[in-house]
């Protein structure tokens, strides 16, 4: 079937390009494929749950990772129009490629699940998208699910956003009731792209994916001039050019045109194999006549989060390495550079934009390189300036300095949290617990209410998310973005077992807090470690003051009672299975530590039940 | 040979044995068993040729429940199938509360010449515990009954560490077994073994777990009463009066020995060859019934397994482990526990301290680990 929107170079004024902003389960992916369904561009039978999400992980955690882009033809009436749908990723640690996401549309459809409300991460990019003066479509989702409550959530939405409860759309993307309608509405409301036809190219990269066969595929938003194949192209951030082998436009799957004009939306393929080349945010233009001022916004993916991973078997090590490498090409936030640990071995020091981004990358790792790893509890990037002036900035408490030290920087994030008015007390006690600063607290509804606060982002990263949700019945909702860094004073804890620091259970903390994660940490190791030959004494020291121990009692019975003819095999495999588990073990000085002692002392008590299940 | 028949079951044994209400409707009966181990005996016959029988043990279970005339059938067909060596030493184990001055006196008839008598405790509260059924003077009477009757060599067995047992109670228990006059004295820490009642307990909070301080200070309390009274360990768990009274039957196990374990679920071992019989009584009679091979499974010992469990078995004799039979790294492994008072090395071997007895799976462990890891 071919139709309208096959061809480029369409008139802006019949183009409408718009993302859809919401929670995870809130239905996007749902009502995506609804629409991809309704406008003709994947007939029923070859329709695929969720079209959209390529990826596994996506689809098993149901959120969208990296974004995807699809061109539609919707005719209302008897104009034929182009909807250019741009598939937002759902996390709270890719704000920066949702920001950019968000640019390349003049249109957002908040999307929010009828039987729950609008969630903290929703707010954050409502509010993303109304700071870049998006026209905002309000679409409450899964009408038809027994729980839900339109009218109450229509009521909070229209709150929200200053419109009419009675403007707030009603959809089921599951039955595909109310999305025609919807897409008509887009038409309708979202404003034409504007931009100059004869002006020097200026595209805008807000997407950039690795693929096995072609290499790197950009997804681009053009704003001024036209993109033609067989063109030089130049990164204006880098000023790199490469050979324009092909672009195209998705629907849904690559199509390669004859270019793209103003307004459009579609993907151009240069040879080039790592993403890096190809960064988000950052801006295309031809060679030849190119424009000179980029397009605004750009900004290099820093890494917020740094976290130690190691392979449990330390002969996989340059299996990690080839994974990481690989995982890069398609990760342009994701850095990494070898480090060794004492308790660990071999591994890399790993910069990820957050946890999530950090959750991801290791079970991409584990799961489709087939690597067992063990990640050291993750840590904020401190700067430091000692005695001296020195400025040193850490990304591993390893390189915490030794001497004293005049001042220490610690990140800091804006937290928003979303909850029933029920757990306002309880999530005060837990953010102060936190070190947060209340800046202001809103109803959103009678029942419902926003906290804002400011923490440390090292606060955040640990389980934060985890207490919250266990503290609201799972009920609250969190977003943050960065917000600068303050003051802080930290120290760094050691854990000393005989004498011997084990580096990877080193921790920057709080003074104030110092104590509790000396005693818990000790303890903790003194349950897992198992008994030696000899007593073992595990410390916790700041600096060379000690400030909690703990003792391992020598062990003095390690023999079978019986060993008789019947015996003798099962007592044989038994050894032998205990030889395989020692030869596992890490030695710390004389201590034999298995390698579970290590993942379970730096996995938190959620996510060792996780692990548990 | 394994009888596999218990009056009730103890809630700490996990051992092949069964009651007389479990195996109703099997068809299984002391007769039906006596007439399997028969059977298997002519097969072991025919398989191991002519070879005289050194030593004799039946174990269970409770053979004493079957009475002294079926003991003396079972060892009556050994005898003509195999023959039995001059000197042969023939042991079978009792329990006391299934055994009379006639019980023994028939033993001493059919040609057995050593009783191993299940003590545990003489603390009742310990025996309640372990559920035995025998008053705590029980078993004392019974090995002098044994030794009155002619029986040349007397075992008692005791468990320790059980919970709920003092020191106090462990040292009257060793002074009763002192009091019988036995030359020999076996004794295990208890075992909480998976899958038993007392698992259950254990699991379910009704019992505290035996502690392994409260063990390695038991032991050495017996090791300390029993060396003083003149019985010297032989081997981890058992103490002889003499190199006379150590139980040759078991050293067989210890140091490669061949032999047939006949009846269901017994173990055998013949020049590298293990394999062990189906479990069931009634599984077990009925194969042999139809002339077939009671064997469930086997394995063939390669020699690293051959190598693993000699030094496993030999390390726990007092005679120790001849260094010869360990590589440069494993020798250089023996002088560190040497070192830390773990092994002594005398005479070209490496025997356990007393130290070293407690921590024997370790010592095990590390020595052939070091020839494992050794850089090539």
């Amino acid at each position: 079937m071919t139709t309208y929107a096959d061809r480029t170079f369409t008139p802006p004024e019949r183009i409408r390009n718009f993302c859809i902003i919401a929670h995870i389960d809130h239905g996007k992916s749902t009502l995506a494929d609804r629409m991809l369904q309704i406008t003709g561009v994947v007939e029923e039978r070859a329709m695929r749950a969720q079209y959209l999400d390529r990826m596994d992980i996506e689809r098993e955690r149901g959120i969208t990772i990296k974004a995807q882009n699809v061109r539609l033809p919707w005719k209302v009436g008897d104009e034929e129009y182009v909807l250019h749908l741009i598939d937002t990723p759902g996390h709270v640690d890719f704000t920066y490629e949702v920001s950019r996401a968000l640019e390349a549309c003049e249109g957002a459809i908040l999307l929010v699940d009828a039987a729950q409300g609008i969630e903290a991460q929703t707010l954050a990019n409502l509010y993303l998208a109304l700071e870049k003066d998006l026209t905002i479509i309000p679409v409450l989702n899964k009408i038809d699910l027994p729980a839900a409550d339109p009218d109450r959530y229509a009521a909070e939405i229209a709150h929200i956003v200053g419109c009419e409860p009675e403007d707030v759309l009603r959809v089921s993307a599951k039955t595909g009731m109310g999305v025609e309608a919807l897409l008509d509405e887009a038409v309708k409301q979202i404003p034409a792209p504007q931009g100059d036809a004869d002006a020097p190219a200026r595209a805008m990269i807000f997407d950039s994916v690795y693929d096995t066969y072609r290499g790197v595929v950009t997804y681009i938003r053009v704003v001024d001039g036209r993109i033609v194949p067989r063109e030089r192209i130049k990164m204006m951030s880098t000023g790199a050019t490469h050979e324009l082998l092909e672009v195209g436009i998705v629907s849904p799957e690559p199509k390669p045109t004859e270019g793209l004009g103003v307004g459009e939306v579609g993907y151009l393929i240069t040879g080039v194999k790592d993403v890096r080349q190809s960064k988000v945010g950052d801006t295309v233009t031809s060679q030849r006549r190119g424009a000179t001022e980029p397009l605004t916004g750009y900004r290099e993916p820093r890494p917020m989060v740094y976290s130690g991973l190691y392979p449990v078997d330390g002969s996989q090590y340059p299996d990690l390495r080839e994974a990481l490498d690989k995982l890069q090409l398609n990760d342009a936030a994701l850095t990494y550079e070898p480090e060794t640990s004492a308790a660990l071995g071999f591994g890399f020091r790993c910069g990820f934009l957050g946890l999530l981004h950090l959750e991801i990358t290791r079970e991409r790792l584990e799961r489709e390189f087939d690597l067992d790893l063990i990640s050291t509890a993750p840590n904020v990037v401190y700067q430091v300036t000692t005695d001296d002036g020195t400025e040193i900035t850490v990304t591993n408490p390893s390189d915490w300095p030794e001497g004293k030290v005049s001042e220490i920087r610690e990140p800091i994030v804006k937290v928003t949290i979303l909850a029933p008015s029920e757990f306002v007390g309880t999530i005060m006690e837990l953010c102060q617990a936190r070190r947060g600063q209340l800046g202001g607290m809103d109803y959103l509804s009678e029942s419902r209410v926003e906290l804002r606060y400011t923490m440390p982002l090292a606060e955040i990263i640990f389980d934060f998310f985890d207490a919250l949700k266990s503290r609201t019945r799972g009920y609250a909702s969190l977003d943050y973005e960065e917000a600068g860094e303050q003051v802080s004073d930290l120290v760094k804890v050691d854990i000393l077992l005989q004498g011997e620091p084990v580096d990877a259970f080193s921790a920057i903390v709080h003074k104030d807090s110092a104590y509790g994660y000396g005693t818990s940490m000790a303890s903790k190791l003194r349950e897992l470690i198992p008994r030696q030959q000899f007593e073992v004494p595990i410390q916790a020291a700041v600096g060379s003051r000690i400030i909690a121990r703990e003792t391992i009692r020598a062990i003095r019975k390690d023999v079978l009672a019986k060993c008789y003819g019947g015996d003798i095999s099962r007592k044989r495999k038994l050894l032998e299975k205990q030889k395989e588990g020692k030869k596992r073990m890490k030695t710390i000085g004389r201590v034999d530590v298995p390698q579970e002692a290590f993942v379970a002392a730096l996995s938190t008590e959620s996510s060792a039940d996780k692990a548990k299940k | 040979m394994h009888v596999p028949f218990c009056a009730s079951r103890c809630g700490y044994c996990d051992f092949n044995t069964y009651t007389a209400s479990e195996l109703q409707g099997s068809g299984s009966s002391p007769d039906t068993w006596l007439e399997a181990v028969r059977r298997e005996l002519t097969r072991a016959r025919a398989t191991v040729g002519d070879r005289a029988v050194d030593t004799v043990f039946v174990g269970g279970g409770t053979p004493s429940l079957i009475g002294a005339e079926r003991l003396g059938a079972v060892l009556a067909t050994i005898r003509s199938e195999f023959g039995l060596a001059p000197g042969a030493e023939v042991t079978t184990e009792s329990n006391p509360e299934s055994t009379s001055p006639e019980f023994f006196a028939g033993l001493v008839e059919a040609g057995y010449t050593r009783v191993s008598l299940g003590m545990q405790s003489a603390a009742p509260h310990v025996l309640r515990i372990l559920d035995r059924r025998h008053t705590p003077g029980r078993a004392v009477d019974a090995a002098r009954e044994a030794r009155a009757a002619g029986i040349a060599h007397v075992n008692l067995d005791l468990i320790y560490a059980t919970p709920g047992e003092t020191t106090a109670d462990l040292r009257g228990s060793v002074e009763a077994v002192l009091s019988a006059g036995v030359d020999h004295v076996s004794a295990y820490s208890l075992i909480v073994e998976d899958g038993t009642a007392m698992a259950r307990k254990v699991a379910r909070g009704e019992l505290p777990a035996p502690d392994d301080d409260v063990a390695a200070e038991r032991y050495e309390l017996i090791d300390d009463l029993l060396s003083a009274a003149g019985l010297q360990w032989y081997e981890v768990s058992n103490w002889a009066s003499s190199a006379g009274a150590r139980c040759r039957h078991n050293l067989g196990y210890w140091l490669d020995g061949d032999w047939w374990g006949v009846g269901p679920g017994a173990h055998s071992h013949l020049a590298g060859r293990r394999w062990w019989n189906v479990k069931h009584p009634a599984r077990y009679a009925a194969a042999l019934a139809e002339s077939a091979d009671p064997e469930a499974d086997h394995e063939v010992l390669t020699p690293t397994e051959q190598h693993t469990e000699r030094v496993m078995l030999r390390l726990r004799l007092a005679e120790g482990l001849d260094l010869d039979l360990l590589d440069a790294p494993a020798r250089a492994e023996a002088d560190r526990a040497a070192a830390a008072d773990l092994l002594e090395l005398r005479g070209g071997r490496a025997i356990l301290t007393r130290r070293g007895r407690l921590l024997a799976d370790r010592v095990v462990q590390d020595l052939l680990l070091a020839s494992e890891t050794a850089p090539a």
